[in-house]
């Protein structure tokens, strides 16, 4: 009897009842038919893979880690963390050079951000993308995110004596693609903070986040990230800061994936690390106040992307869009759009990527908004490609809203 | 974040009372810590009573257009099991002689439909079977991982296809008068199955698969797109995991994914689930109430929880969450006047309400009624909006 109280296995592998709902909401084995599945892959494939290393089953690799199985899963188990953990035991492979180099966002943005007007010309170019595709196999068909000239940390030490000066502060994990694609968010977010009376500081020396390196299997330098990372959160931590982001994912990478996958542990960090949208919101319920502008008015349909989801924080994105006069809010149906980090990236991915965000997209367009709302760059891209149609970080949408 | 009500749990049980009440103007959130019964929905509520027309035009409004008649309905083992109230696409028969002839289709590789034992029990009634197996191009992707060839892949490309079928069939069918087919129609398109029905010269069964079941995944669907449209949020994969209690009232719900951010509402609706979904929790020693410590009624004596006989009535699955007459919960015999329990957490204590199904729809309902009661007569202020500027 104590036995049965006490005894817990990992990611709660021994509490799967064998009922499948898993299966249902797994994006990719709606398209990929040599994916097992989330129930295979993950606790059914735990208990043999404990047995004996030798089931493991190389096909885990298309799993693109939405933990929407997780989500889905009645009886809490960890589905996708098992499926991951798995990789990163048993997958002895090394990962390619184009794994490496899509994993690297933050390498690859120091190197291409001085040359930004030549790397954007090259990769946009068709020639490049058909010379990538043959030799790295990254898909032709993909749109690079384009690099920025200058870059956000540049430009927020121009205006530090300004940021200095708000009474109240905040740190900002910025994360790779507001640093070298898109400073504009960056800057979007430092004027709706400022506009509370905050002002916006960097931490001292973020790295990327590391989940390309995670997904791409280099837990080694990951978790090399992972600890320099808690190291610069916790100064900032220590001084009395929160620190805020706007990327979905980095956040729960940072806040959920470090110690569940990488084995870091956050604990001193954790409850500092907030999504923006949660600062503000909760900023505004105790009292604080924006103003929008009059002439404001557009349709926003909100996607929630997966590691949203899991998170449980889109309801602070959703009830600040609805809380902007003149928007008209829609929420779309929860589902992956197909891009999952590099995963889409990947020319062997590049159609299931595709047919995965079909629901999504067919339904963005049935919709017709004038702006798609989604707190994750990836799935921005996605969407912008797939759509044609526009989507902003729902601080972009606060801050363009402003009086 | 405030709201006016908040509901624990996102099944049958807690979207029928947050659609209502969104309904009726309020401001409401779910929060559901993973999928729900709904997921193996047979299609008919096992209760015989006549539907509430409140619950009728709620569920149409919907999408889902349901039909009472009182009959019987085949299993998916071929037996025949009393029915009344169902989901369109599910039929009731007067008896189980339901035709002469009966043709029962299945797919290639397909194992969670049972055609065999389907065709035993139409015979025992006295119908001529033949089983066929039909094969499609787009469903030999599916082939390729045959333990993950199941009824929710297969609908999703039967919404593509399913014209395809009807020409099979019209192609295999020679004087039955009776097709079965599998529950694996009309996932995303609802008009999939009756399609069907006009395509096929012949009456069509739709019969239930092994889970997830796909009207009852389009059921929850259909409820949750309704339940957003009309302003309702949801807080999928979160879980409850304690509450603020201050003199018998609620004040505030604590969440996993939300930590240090409270829910705070004037009032909240339980609607766990049974031991299933963790409404209900069972241990060597007791059954309890995991998000609030409510009181629950079941007997002393663990040896009497079940009936060694397996298949009979089993005793745990009467026993349920204590309330007063209103559905107000009860903790430590005091009831809790902003907290009401609805669904199976109820176990079958109720029987006013029917059972399963039923007893989520009715009790929703009921507890809906009691909330906007409340709020009408002490004129409580609204919470709605509570970030207008
Ligand atoms: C396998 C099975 C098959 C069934 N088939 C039928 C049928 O064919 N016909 C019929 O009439 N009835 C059937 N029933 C009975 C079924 O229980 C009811 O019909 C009805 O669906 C119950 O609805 P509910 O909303 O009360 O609970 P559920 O559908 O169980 O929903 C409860 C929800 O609450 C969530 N939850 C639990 N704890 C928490 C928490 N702490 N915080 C947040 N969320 C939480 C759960 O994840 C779940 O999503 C079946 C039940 C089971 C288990
Ligand atoms: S949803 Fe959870 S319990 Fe059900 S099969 Fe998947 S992992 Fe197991
Ligand atoms: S994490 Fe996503 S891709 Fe991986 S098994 Fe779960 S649902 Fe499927």
């Amino acid at each position: 009897m104590k036995l049965q109280e006490y005894t817990s296995s990992k990611g709660n592998f021994e509490e799967c009842m064998k009922c499948t709902v898993c299966t249902a909401y797994c994006p990719v084995l709606q398209v990929n038919p040599l994916y097992p599945g989330p129930k295979q892959a993950g606790p059914d494939g735990e208990r043999l893979r404990l047995k004996d290393p030798y089931f493991f089953n190389k096909a885990l690799k298309y799993c693109m880690n939405c933990k929407r199985c997780e989500v889905a899963c009645p009886s809490g188990v960890h589905v996708a963390d098992l499926i991951q953990a798995a990789r990163i035991k048993y997958d002895t492979t090394p990962p390619k050079l184009r794994d490496q180099i899509l994993a690297s966002t933050d390498f690859m943005g120091s190197l291409a951000r001085p040359f930004a007007p030549i790397v954007n010309g090259v990769t946009g170019l068709g020639i490049t993308k058909t010379v990538l595709d043959a030799t790295l196999k990254i898909d032709r068909h993909r749109t690079f995110p384009k690099y920025s000239g200058r870059s956000f940390e540049g430009w927020l030490k121009r205006h530090r004596k300004e940021q200095a000066a708000f009474p109240e502060q905040v740190a900002y994990f910025h994360g790779c693609y507001v640093n070298y694609n898109y400073p504009q968010l960056g800057k979007d977010l430092v004027k709706v903070m400022n506009a509370l009376g905050i002002g916006v500081q960097l931490l001292d020396k973020e790295k990327c986040c590391g989940i390309a390196m995670i997904t791409n299997g280099m837990s080694q330098s990951a978790r090399k990230h992972a600890e320099h990372n808690v190291g610069v959160l916790k100064k900032a931590v220590d001084q009395g800061l929160k620190v805020v982001t706007t990327s979905s994912t980095c956040t729960f990478t940072m806040r959920d994936e470090y110690p569940s996958l990488l084995d870091v542990d956050n604990s001193a960090v954790k409850d500092s690390l907030l999504m923006a949208t949660r600062l503000i919101y909760e900023k505004l319920e105790k009292g604080a106040t924006l103003k929008f502008r009059a002439d404001y008015h557009k349709k926003i349909a909100y996607h929630t992307p997966c590691h949203m989801e899991k998170m449980g924080w889109g309801i602070f994105s959703e009830k600040l869009l609805k809380m902007i006069p003149g928007v008209e809010f829609v929420m779309l149906d929860s589902a992956c759009c197909g891009i999952a980090g590099t995963y889409g990236f990947k020319k062997e991915n590049y159609e299931a990527s595709q047919a995965i965000g079909a629901a999504l997209f067919s339904q963005i367009e049935s919709v017709n908004p004038d702006i798609v709302a989604c707190d994750c760059e990836t799935c921005k891209w996605q969407i912008e490609m797939s759509t044609g149609y526009p989507v902003q970080n729902p601080i972009s949408i606060l801050a363009d809203a402003l009086e | 974040m405030k709201f006016d009500t908040v509901i624990i749990g996102g099944g049958l049980a807690g979207l029928t009372a947050g659609l209502s009440l969104q309904k009726a103007g309020q401001n409401t959130a779910i929060i559901s810590t993973g999928q729900s019964a709904l997921h193996f929905f047979s299609g008919t509520f096992e209760s015989i009573e006549e539907p509430p027309q409140q619950m009728q035009r709620l569920f149409e409004e919907a999408g889902i257009r349901l039909h009472y008649e009182r009959g019987v309905r085949l299993m998916p083992l071929g037996t025949f099991r009393e029915s009344a109230l169902s989901l369109e696409d599910i039929d009731i028969f007067p008896t189980p002689k339901i035709g002469r002839k009966a043709l029962i289709i299945n797919f290639m590789g397909y194992h969670d439909f049972f055609s065999s034992f389907l065709a035993e029990g139409l015979q025992k009634q006295g119908l001529e079977c033949r089983v066929r197996f039909i094969n499609l191009p787009e469903l030999e992707k599916l082939q390729l991982s045959p333990s993950e060839m199941r009824s929710v892949q297969i609908a999703r490309a039967m919404d593509r296809v399913w014209e395809k079928v009807v020409q099979e069939i019209r192609m295999l069918l020679k004087d039955e008068d009776v097709v079965v087919l599998p529950q694996v129609f009309g996932l995303q398109d609802t008009s999939v199955p009756g399609r069907i029905r006009q395509g096929v010269p012949a009456r069509v069964v739709f019969a239930g698969t092994l889970p997830p079941s796909v009207p009852g995944i389009r059921t929850q669907m259909l409820l949750k797109k309704r339940y957003q449209l009309l302003g309702g949020s949801i807080l999928m994969g979160d879980e409850a995991v304690k509450a603020h209690i201050y003199e018998n009232r609620i004040h505030s719900i604590v969440t996993r994914n939300l930590d240090s951010h409270y829910l705070e509402a004037s009032h909240f609706i339980l609607a766990t689930g049974g031991y299933f979904s963790k409404g209900l929790v069972s241990n060597p020693f007791q059954i309890y109430e995991p998000v609030f410590g409510l009181d629950v009624e079941y007997a002393e004596d663990r040896n009497t929880w079940y009936n060694p006989a397996f298949a009979e009535d089993q005793p745990y699955m009467g026993y349920g969450v204590k309330t007063d007459g209103k559905l107000h919960a009860v903790k430590d015999g005091q009831p809790i006047d902003n907290l009401f329990v609805v669904g199976s957490i109820l176990g079958k204590t109720q029987p006013q309400f029917g059972s399963a199904a039923g007893l989520a729809v009715r009790s929703a309902l009921a507890a809906v009624d009691e909330i906007l009661r409340c709020t009408q007569n002490d004129g409580e202020e609204s919470a709605s909006n509570p970030l207008s500027f």
